[in-house]
């Protein structure tokens, strides 16, 4: 029961449509509280990339080893498809880029974060109740707009509602897809500020998938840069962005504008 | 063209055994949706298909057959179930649930207790209870093979954030044996207590959608509730204008255009019994008389 | 004083011999027989024995004739009866290239082998009531002529040969059929199941979804390839003597649409395949199957399924309109129990409403 030993491995993740690559031959290992930055342009294979890790695609040939509670390392394609389920229901989180994907709309703010609990058997009400307005809190959200629907509230606020739905179950691993993308410059600024603490207030390991390299600066503490599938670059955000090596990922951070 | 003749209770031998078949593998698994190959009956879907299959299935010529829609046996579904049964198994009927060995029911558990001896047949509209959460048959059924129940919960929850309390009146989902969650048809709250641990079989059949399920005797019925907003099975607070039971399901009816209102016993069987027993409402009906009504 | 309502019984008998002379309508005018129906409304006796999946004309007339015209109702009195039938075997499949010809059409050549049969069509009818048929004037002849011996190849086969069309499916024909009227429907169907399904299944909902394909809910570039109608042997391989034996003819119409080609990793574009089959002249039945089945095709051939044509369990599970007439007109049996269930929910909300310091407070 090695606590310092990887939590998530990806090993020679290949996954090609036809003659169509989607990511090639990715490894990498993430530790607890470890945030990992997946930087690329669209094509890149970024959140194909994800969608492997997660389980969501079955990758054409490599492997996901992934740590359980219990501290055993497993190969995530052995599992059941139940054991598969409890795990993003607990263990896991995923952020999608547009959180009507993340969310019920049609219930409301305190049903969408109380649903996994009640997933996992949680029966009371109030206690549920409480747990969600708790949540809705720590994602800035006025917890007086618990029994509305998020089909009312913004995309800023719905993206942090899907958060809180996220991390109500204590996971250790959260997956994000371009969670700041289509909103405005400021709203995006607080919510990349809110994830930053979340994450490392609760010590979560992340996988965020960007095209925006401010973002991967501001959240993370290791990148890696994807082109036509592959990875190109990879180490410490601050050193691949301050100190690129390869020409693409010079004109990459070259093309950032400086406010 | 030839004359046609039919077999006993009209479906062939095969089709029973298919049946028969389905039958068994929802006894050996509590409320799970067994799929069977619904036939074509004499009437349409969604009247009562799915129990007729059941009960024809099971019929055997020592059998009393008592049919009841809305708790009664002459409204005219049931009359018209009961009447296909007579002719084509010639079996008794009967109108005394106590006397019956199979009662094939719409929408309603008889009042009077039910014994080991006895199955109930429920005609099912929409077996599946996360059907209106969910539309696809691809993912409740994976739902259900993974106990996948949350989304079950969040609804009740809504409706208590809402509206302050659970707003099923009828059709309210049940959990069977701790494993499946279970549609037990539209009967009304104030009826799922009388599932839970009851000593007669209850099987359900759903012939549009081609699913039977059962509960067998003696298991645990659980309805879908909340520790802080615990279930309650709800009734008219009143009496029944013919028998004076206070503790039966109340059907309203409307006898004038200026408000007027009787409530009486939905179960016209157990009002029967009572009333010949000597009970009284306030509203003694000149017509509750005829005693049991056997007849073929 | 109130008196409860009994009686149900006679009330039902007294319904079905009102209904028996409502069926007859006015007894100074003939009775229709069932040869007329099977004669001249030959269309609906069609109709019914598709949707009834049950090749029998008289049946079929004496169906609509029961059900006073209604066809939904005619189709469920002869399903009705086929669940009685006893069966003993699979046909082997009809061999549609053998069809003897009434009408051939094709509206992706001009001329093709065997040349355009019109056949007997409203398709360039002027739609003028014609009071001459009223009072049944006679008819003139048909023309005639000798009966070409010139082939008619199918048209996809010829498109085949150039590798134009995807391929069939290779023949298998001792692979196992699935059965819509023995096994559930479960998801994913099947073509087999599929196209049964879809046979079987209500002509106007088939034709709504058709149309909405064309419309742009899902648009799969459709062009009939060949329409064709006539009568084709059905037989049965008999174990006992060891060949096939012939149980009788069929009128069948069958449309190929081709599709929206495409093309794969390993293939280059062809064109797609669409198909649909009917006991009889159901021509815009065949048509609107054949339109659907390509739609539902979407999951196989890689496309995204986006609208309500190409969503199987949408289409398949409201397709038929035995099961679909069924539950709709059930609303009309009683429902009392369960609307006092209501009733009574709604007065006590409303009470509740009116007494607001009894609400259930959340935190």
């Amino acid at each position: 029961m090695d606590a310092e030993a990887p939590l998530l491995i990806a090993d020679r993740l290949t996954k090609t449509y036809g003659q169509r690559r989607g990511c090639h031959d990715v490894s990498f290992s993430l530790y607890e509280g470890e945030l990992l930055a997946v930087v690329g342009e669209s094509g890149s294979g970024k959140t194909t990339l994800l969608q492997c890790l997660s389980t969501q695609l079955v990758p054409t040939s490599g492997r996901v080893l992934y740590r359980m509670r219990d501290g055993r390392t497993c190969d995530l394609a052995a599992l059941s498809e139940a054991e598969r389920r409890f795990l993003f229901r607990t263990d896991w989180g995923y952020v999608h880029q547009d959180p009507a994907l993340g969310l019920r709309l049609s219930v409301s703010a305190g049903a969408n974060v109380g649903e996994r609990l009640m997933a996992i058997g949680a029966r009371h009400y109030g206690h549920i109740r409480r747990t969600a307005a708790h949540w809705l809190e720590r994602v800035e959200i006025d917890k007086q707009r618990i029994d509305d629907r998020p089909e009312f509230y913004s995309g800023g606020m719905r993206q942090r509602l899907q958060i809180a739905r996220n991390l109500v179950t204590g996971p250790r691993l959260i997956f994000m897809d371009e969670p700041t993308s289509g909103l405005d410059a400021s709203v995006q600024a607080r919510l990349l500020d809110l994830i930053r603490r979340l994450v490392y207030g609760l010590r979560l390991a992340a996988i965020v998938v960007t095209h925006d390299l401010a973002v991967a600066r501001l959240l993370s503490q290791r990148m890696m840069v994807m082109k036509d599938g592959e990875v190109i670059e990879c180490g410490l955000s601050d050193q691949v962005l301050d100190d690129p090596q390869r020409p693409y990922t010079q004109l990459l951070v070259s093309s950032i504008l400086t406010p | 063209m030839t004359p046609l003749s039919y077999n006993f209770a009209y479906l062939d031998e095969q089709t029973k055994r298919m049946i028969r078949r389905a039958i068994l593998k929802a006894i050996a698994i509590p409320g799970y949706q067994v799929p069977f190959a619904s036939r074509e009956m004499p009437m349409p879907y969604g009247w009562g298909t799915g129990g007729v299959q059941i009960t024809a299935s099971l019929l055997g010529p020592d059998d009393v057959l008592k049919v009841i829609d809305q708790g009664s046996d002459d409204t005219t579904n049931a009359v018209s179930i009961r009447k296909f049964f007579a002719k084509t198994a010639g079996i008794c009927t009967t109108t005394l649930t106590a006397r019956a060995t199979i009662i094939q029911t719409r929408h309603r558990i008889p009042e009077h207790p039910l014994g080991e001896h006895q199955i109930l047949v429920f005609q099912v509209p929409i077996p599946e209870p996360l059907r209106f959460l969910e539309a696809r048959e691809r993912e409740t059924r994976r739902m259900h093979a993974l106990g996948d129940y949350g989304v079950m919960h969040v609804k009740l929850y809504e409706d208590i954030a809402r509206h302050g309390h659970i707003t099923t009146t009828y059709d309210y989902p049940v959990k069977v044996a701790g494993r499946y969650i279970m549609a037990p048809s539209p009967t009304p709250k104030f009826d799922n207590p009388k599932m839970n641990n009851c000593p007669a079989l209850q099987l359900f059949g759903a012939g549009r959608e081609k699913r039977i399920y059962a509960i067998p005797p003696y298991t645990q019925v659980v309805s879908l509730d909340f520790e802080d907003h615990p279930f309650h099975p709800d009734r008219h607070d009143g009496v029944c204008a013919w028998c004076g039971a206070d503790d039966s399901f109340l059907d309203e009816m409307l006898t004038d255009d200026r408000g007027g209102r009787l409530f009486v016993c939905s179960d016209t069987d157990h009002c029967e019994q009572r009333c010949n027993a000597g009970h009284r409402g306030l509203q003694a009906s000149a017509s509750a008389s005829s005693g049991g009504g056997n007849g073929r | 004083m109130y008196v409860a309502v009994k009686g149900g019984e006679r009330a039902i008998d007294n319904a079905h011999t009102l209904l028996a002379h409502a069926r007859r309508g006015d007894p100074q005018v003939p009775e229709i027989t069932v040869a007329q129906i099977s004669q001249q409304l030959t269309l609906a006796v069609d109709r019914v024995m598709t949707e009834g999946s049950l090749y029998d004309r008289e049946l079929a007339a004496l169906a609509i004739k029961q059900a006073r015209g209604d066809l939904i109702e005619a189709i469920f009195l002869v399903r009705a009866f086929r669940a009685t039938l006893p069966r003993f075997g699979a046909s082997i499949p009809i061999d549609t290239s053998r069809i003897e010809i009434r009408r051939r059409i094709s509206a992706t050549f001009k001329d093709l082998p065997g040349g355009q049969v019109l056949g007997p069509t409203f398709d360039y009818t002027h739609r003028l009531l014609d009071p001459g048929l009223a009072t049944g004037a006679p008819l003139p002849d048909p023309s005639t002529a000798r009966a070409g011996c010139e082939p008619m190849p199918r048209l996809t086969d010829l498109l085949a040969q150039d590798e134009l069309i995807e391929r069939s499916p290779p023949e298998n024909p001792g692979a196992r059929v699935g059965d819509l009227t023995r096994e559930p429907l479960e998801f994913p169907a099947g073509r087999d199941v599929r196209l049964q399904n879809l046979t079987r299944g209500d002509e106007g909902f088939l034709l709504g979804l058709g149309y909405s394909t064309q419309r742009g809910y899902g648009r799969n570039h459709p062009f009939a390839a060949e329409i064709r109608l006539g009568d084709v042997e059905v037989e049965f391989f008999a174990e006992e003597v060891g060949f096939p034996v012939p149980l009788g003819r069929l009128t069948v119409t069958e449309c190929d649409m081709v599709n929206q080609f495409r093309g794969s990793a390993t293939e280059p574009p062809q064109f797609t395949r669409g198909y649909g089959l009917t006991f009889g002249h159901c021509e815009r039945k065949a048509v609107a199957i054949a339109l659907v089945d390509r739609a539902l095709r979407t999951r196989e051939l890689g496309e995204e399924a986006m609208a309500p044509a190409q969503d199987e369990e949408f289409v398949l599970s409201h397709s038929d309109n035995v099961q679909a007439s069924g539950f709709v007109e059930h609303l009309k049996l009683p429902h009392y129990v369960d609307f006092q269930a209501e009733l009574g929910l709604v007065r006590q909300m409303r009470a509740q409403a009116a007494a607001p310091a009894l609400r259930e407070a959340t935190p």
